[in-house]
């Protein structure tokens, strides 16, 4: 029987065509997942499901009724539940707090009631959780089980997990798929959105594909593989190898040159006064990439930080330049005028979107501007004119950073940074939330600036990425290091066994902490952290 | 011993009105949003409640109709920050100057020039039962000081023992989620600042309403700020928030002895001195980890 | 089911133009209400506030002499603002700066007036500068609310006259508290005959002149800039957002400072404590009112000053009390702010 009907159901936004005419069902008892890339139609769908958006046409049946949400109480209502990306959780609320939030009835509210209440549905489903903690102290996989608790307790047989192992280790996701076994096994349905291949094959009893907001094909798992899958969803047959490099080359065999920049047992402390960074060494080469891969959250946006003169190491030192100028203390101005470029993961963050794009390029080095005090703006301008043409950048002078779209964004920061050829250039989520077009040109810049020389440190939690550009691969785990290798010897499963604190590989070679082929024995290397203390 | 209870009564009366306020405040502030229109319920609450009194010769008319003036100003509040979304600190100094100026108009439209101060009927202190022997005079204080005092652990149970307090908690920690859960975050901005208005305004009421039954243009003198002052001071939460006025009463009480005593320091200092007392707080308290997460950012459905 | 939904979309320039003018229609319609309730016509209030005042040499000139300390608050918190700094304490920056000007302008009888009157500048910048210090630090430093700490020393520092004048600086002949006069040669000249207008609409007019010129045409205005419009970018991009911001906040305060020594020293020639009937709060309103640049700033000091003479009108011809220019102020603020946010928004079908 099924328990969820959709209809053809179509969806715009504007212009674009979310969904297209699409008929999706939901058996009971079942793990279905659906399959496809951005953009693809997913999460709209579920989201017409969920009573977030109401569909253009199209009609939806639950238990054989005609439904209309007109928000997600309504959804509520007929039992069925979301679990976002981003969680909807109260971070000093404690999780009994949490799950009652909207689900108390009457004007008084005893939350020991509440705690032994989400108790008894914890057991139920047999996920751990203690209902007296408060959530900002939950790693990110128990907030999303407190989310899903959130959905069981409000009784919901029909549960949608949008993109949900995009935050968790590789060992959060094995429990993460034991628990949806364990609702299925009872009776529940649970949609799992995913643009993961070997996860749907993982977890799932039925997969459907999406594509351009169409559905393109619905199988039962066991009859399909992953080499159809990826045909299916990208409509023709794809390398199967899991890293896709978006025809971007890579000169092989290239030696580094001389260290650029080191860090030497960085200790730093995050937003909250906790260990964030714990002894992380590392070198890079001139002419090298070196990608920090990891799972977000374990310190990527504090050594990012670190590295910007945002902020300082409470131990250790950052130094740049075969010089050896030391950073450590330095403040972010200090920072770019000793020759570092910087990349923020976060664009919005960079640029001040209510100055124009001159006023932000010139921000950073406004000493050129200058003329005893006053500002050259003519000289800004032309120079905004000048790197605007070279790259690419789709706007003019004057406009406001604001309305320029991610991409050119992102154009704009590379713009400021790399037209000063930096000697270092540290790069933070250089290509998230970027189409393919601007991805494919920050990626060709990144390795421009290695070809010119530079040392290049590029954060990413996107492993296609860093497998796709790296010369050497640092994996960051907790704060450290938990294996530094480089990139012919790295495969994606043992990556990730080093992102969940696992090291493959006990001993370190000698290529490890210095990029060089030089084979004389470094400093010793007991202090360089592998694995779980 | 005598003077100790009598500071000690002296410092209850006079924490009545700063109590009053700054719990209003932690209603506004724990929801989400800085009321700084704070200074201008409480002058045009005292405004209202002295002229209705006045003409009506009635107290209790009186102080329901400062109530009523604050309840409006908390709902103008909330058409300001949380309907339009508007920069919550601009919104709370216009809703002050509004008041402000609304209330000097009114009283100069009704008394254009008195050579005679007007006098509205007052509130009296209750006489506490004589069996209270030398503590007797410690309890000699206005009915509004008990619901004051009431208001403390009413505030604490509202906040964290009903549906409503915990929905206004989450609003004001992260107005996403609890919108997500099925609450509504405007409707509760709004209640939080009308309930904080009407506490406000009968801080002012009690202003003019209490003792004298008069109305000058300096009654009200910036216990508004101090108020927002003693919020920060005291967590958001309601009890610290008690100790706060209890400690600020008893400055402002001390002053008050002092300068009846005729002591040489002039009394503008000891007016002066919970206002840096404070500031001497807020620099050393710093950011506290209690601050409502979602203070000063209006709220928008996408 | 009708639904709405509101989508950010810039209103055309022109649009934007619109919106003082409909700011002051709709005020003035929603304060009809109190005019009709002091038994008054509102066409004729709305003569008075707005047209009357032109017509007699002495009423055009009394709108010029309100504006002077308009004009200097509300640049020295536009000043603030523009970097990000809410500077609330510019009533009790004035008062410092009075406070300096009664306290130097006894003093300097026998200095010549063309060093006199600088010096009273100078000083009177400096006490602002000074009285904004405390709170700019505490936010630079230890990152504590401006507002709060700012509105807490407006009250300290008009206690701290108060004290003066009812102390030292007593009349001992009349016993007023006022302050004594100050001399001659630090009296700020007038420059109409027969006016009450002075030297300090000329300040006044070079402080919006220099506000503009920092903001636009220098490397630290645009550093303000960006303070003002995104912290974390600016620190990102390098701007040390501590010294900026302290930097703006002390010129604010002795931007204010400088309108306190124009009342002191160009209309009373000593202090009182009623030396300003609110007018740093009026320059959060001109502030506002402005848009944070200079020629805006001016135009609504202006205007306000044409309120506030406006009102004295409508009180003496039609016996509305005259704080109606208090209403009228507080409720433009409200007004243009809401109207300017729904100019930044389309209400859509969906």
């Amino acid at each position: 029987m099924n328990v969820i009907e959709m209809r053809g159901i179509v969806k715009r936004f504007g212009v674009v065509i979310a969904n297209a005419g699409i008929d999706f069902d939901l058996a009971e008892g079942e793990a279905h997942a659906l399959l496809g890339e951005n953009g693809a139609g997913k999460s709209t769908l579920m989201k017409i499901l969920y009573g977030l958006y109401t569909p253009d046409a199209g009609e939806i049946r639950v238990r054989g009724r005609t439904v209309h949400f007109s928000s997600p109480a309504g959804a509520l209502a007929q039992g069925i539940g979301l679990v976002s990306q981003h969680f909807s959780l109260v971070p000093t609320f404690t999780v009994a707090e949490n799950i009652a939030l909207g689900y108390t009835s009457g004007v008084r509210f005893d939350e020991r009631a509440a705690a032994v209440a989400v108790s008894a549905t914890a057991a139920r489903f047999q996920l751990d959780i203690d209902p007296a903690t408060q959530v900002r102290h939950l790693s990110v996989g128990e907030q999303q089980r407190v989310e899903i608790l959130k959905a069981l307790h409000r009784e919901c047989r029909v549960l949608i997990l949008d993109e949900p192992t995009a935050v968790l280790t590789p060992q959060e996701t094995e429990s993460l798929f034991a628990a949806i076994r364990r609702l299925v096994e009872q009776g529940l349905s649970v949609v799992f959105i995913s643009h993961k291949l070997d996860e749907v094959l993982a977890v799932s009893d039925r997969v459907t594909v999406l594509r351009d907001g169409r559905i393109v094909s619905e199988t039962p798992t066991r009859e399909t593989s992953q080499a159809s899958l990826a045909r299916l969803m990208v409509g023709r047959e794809r390398d199967t190898t899991p890293y896709v490099t978006f025809g971007v080359s890579r000169s092989d065999g290239a030696v580094a040159g001389p260290p650029l920049l080191r860090l030497e047992d960085v200790h730093a402390l995050d937003d909250r006064r906790l260990p964030a960074l714990r002894g992380l060494t590392l070198t890079v080469g001139a002419g090298e990439i070196v990608g920090v891969a990891g799972v977000a959250g374990n310190g990527q946006r504090e050594l990012s930080q670190v590295l910007s003169g945002l902020r300082h190491p409470s131990r250790g030192r950052v130094v740049v330049g075969d010089d050896s100028v030391e950073i450590t203390r330095a403040t972010p101005a200090e920072v770019t005028a000793h020759g570092v470029g910087r990349i923020p993961e976060d664009r919005l963050a960079a640029v001040v979107a209510d100055l124009t794009v001159a006023e932000n390029l010139a921000l950073e080095h406004l000493g050129e501007f200058m003329h005893r005090g006053r500002l050259d703006r003519e000289k800004m301008r032309r120079r905004a004119e000048a790197l605007i043409a070279e790259y690419g950048i789709k706007a003019s002078p004057d406009d406001r950073a604001r309305t320029l779209s991610g991409g050119n964004l992102q154009k704009l920061i590379l713009a400021r940074v790399l037209s000063r050829n930096p000697r270092v250039v540290i790069a933070a989520e250089p290509t998230r939330g970027l189409d393919v077009g601007a991805t494919e040109y920050v990626r060709g810049k990144l390795l421009e600036a290695r070809d010119r020389g530079a040392a290049v440190l590029m954060i990413s939690e996107d492993l296609d990425e860093v497998l796709a550009l790296s010369d050497r691969i640092a994996v960051i785990y907790e704060g450290r290091l938990s294996g530094v290798l480089s990139a012919s010897e790295a495969d994606p499963e043992g990556l990730g066994l080093m992102m969940a604190g696992r090291s493959q590989n006990p001993q370190i070679s000698q290529m490890d902490t210095h990029g060089s082929n030089d084979l004389r024995p470094s400093a010793p290397s007991a202090d360089f952290p592998v694995g779980r203390d | 011993m005598d003077v100790v209870i009598d500071l000690a009564a002296a410092t209850l009366r006079v924490a009545t009105p700063l109590l009053f306020a700054a719990l209003g405040e932690v209603y506004a502030e724990r929801a989400g949003v800085l009321n700084l229109g704070i200074e201008g319920t409480m002058f045009i609450g005292a405004l209202t409640g002295f002229l209705v009194g006045y003409v009506s010769q009635s107290v209790w008319l009186g102080l329901l109709a400062a109530v009523t003036v604050g309840v409006l100003a908390g709902a103008l509040m909330g058409l300001l920050t949380v309907t339009l979304g508007l920069n919550q600190h601009v919104s709370g100094l216009g809703t002050t100057l509004l008041a402000t100026g609304l209330a000097l108009f009114v009283y100069r439209l009704a008394f254009s020039a008195p050579s005679v101060q007007p006098k509205s009927p007052a509130f009296s202190l209750l006489e506490p039962p004589a069996a209270l022997g030398p503590f007797a005079s410690l309890f000699k204080q206005y009915g509004l000081t008990y619901v004051a005092l009431l208001f403390v652990p009413l505030t604490w149970w509202v906040l964290y023992r009903t549906t409503f307090g915990l929905n206004l908690r989450a609003v004001g920690e992260n107005p996403e989620a609890a919108d997500t859960a099925g609450v509504n975050v405007f409707r509760v901005r709004y209640a939080a600042l009308m309930i904080g208005g009407a506490l406000m305004a009968t801080g002012g009421a009690f202003l003019s309403l209490a003792q004298l039954g008069t109305f000058t243009f300096g009654i009200v003198a910036g216990r508004g700020w101090i108020a927002i002052a003693l919020v920060i001071f005291g967590s958001w939460h309601p009890l610290k928030v008690f100790g706060g006025a209890l400690l600020f009463g008893a400055l402002s009480a001390l002053q008050l002895r002092l300068q009846a005593e005729g002591v040489a320091i002039p009394y503008q200092a000891l007016l002066a001195l919970p206002y840096l007392v404070t500031i001497l707080a807020l620099a050393v308290a710093g950011r506290n980890t209690s601050y409502p997460a979602a203070l000063l950012k209006p709220y928008r459905r996408e | 089911m009708l639904r709405l939904k509101l989508e950010a979309s810039a209103a055309p320039a022109w649009q934007r133009g619109l919106i003082p003018i409909l700011a002051v229609v709709v005020t003035f319609a929603l304060t009809a209400a109190l005019v009709v309730l002091a038994r008054a016509n509102p066409l004729e209030a709305f003569y008075y506030f707005l047209i009357e005042p032109f017509t007699a040499r002495s009423t055009a000139i009394e709108i010029l002499v309100k504006t002077t300390p308009l004009l200097l608050t509300g640049v020295a918190v536009a000043f603030a603002f523009a970097a990000g700094y809410y500077n609330i304490g510019a009533e009790g920056q004035l008062y410092a700066g009075a406070i300096a000007a009664a306290w130097l302008g006894p003093q300097v009888s026998g200095v010549p007036a063309i060093v006199a009157v600088p010096l009273m500048l100078i000083v009177g910048f400096a006490a602002g500068a000074l009285w904004a210090l405390p709170p700019a630090w505490l936010k630079a430093r230890l990152n504590v609310d401006e507002v709060v700490t700012t509105l807490l020393l407006n009250s300290v520092i008009v206690f701290f006259a108060s004290a003066l004048l009812n102390g030292p600086w007593r009349d001992p002949i009349s016993g007023w508290p006022q302050s004594p006069e100050i001399a001659a040669s630090a009296h700020l000249p007038v420059l109409l005959a027969r006016s009450r207008l002075h030297l300090g609409a000329l300040v006044g007019v070079a402080a919006a002149i220099a506000f503009g010129w920092v903001l636009r045409r220098t490397a630290f205005g645009l550093r303000m800039r960006a303070v003002g419009l995104g912290r974390e970018a600016a620190r990102f991009m390098g701007v040390n957002v501590a010294r900026t911001t302290l930097i703006a906040a002390l010129v604010s305060g002795g931007i204010a400072g400088l309108a306190g020594v124009s009342e002191v020293a160009g209309i009373h020639y000593h202090l009182i404590e009623s030396i300003s009937p609110g007018y740093g709060y009026s320059g959060i309103v001109v502030a506002t009112l402005g848009g944070l640049n200079a020629v805006g700033v001016g135009l609504a000091a202006l205007f306000i000053g044409l309120i506030l003479t406006g009102a004295l009108e409508v009180s003496r011809a039609l016996g509305v009390p005259s704080y109606l220019g208090d209403v009228v102020q507080a409720t433009l603020l409200l007004v243009t702010l809401a109207l300017l946010l729904l100019s930044r928004y389309r209400l859509r079908r969906v």
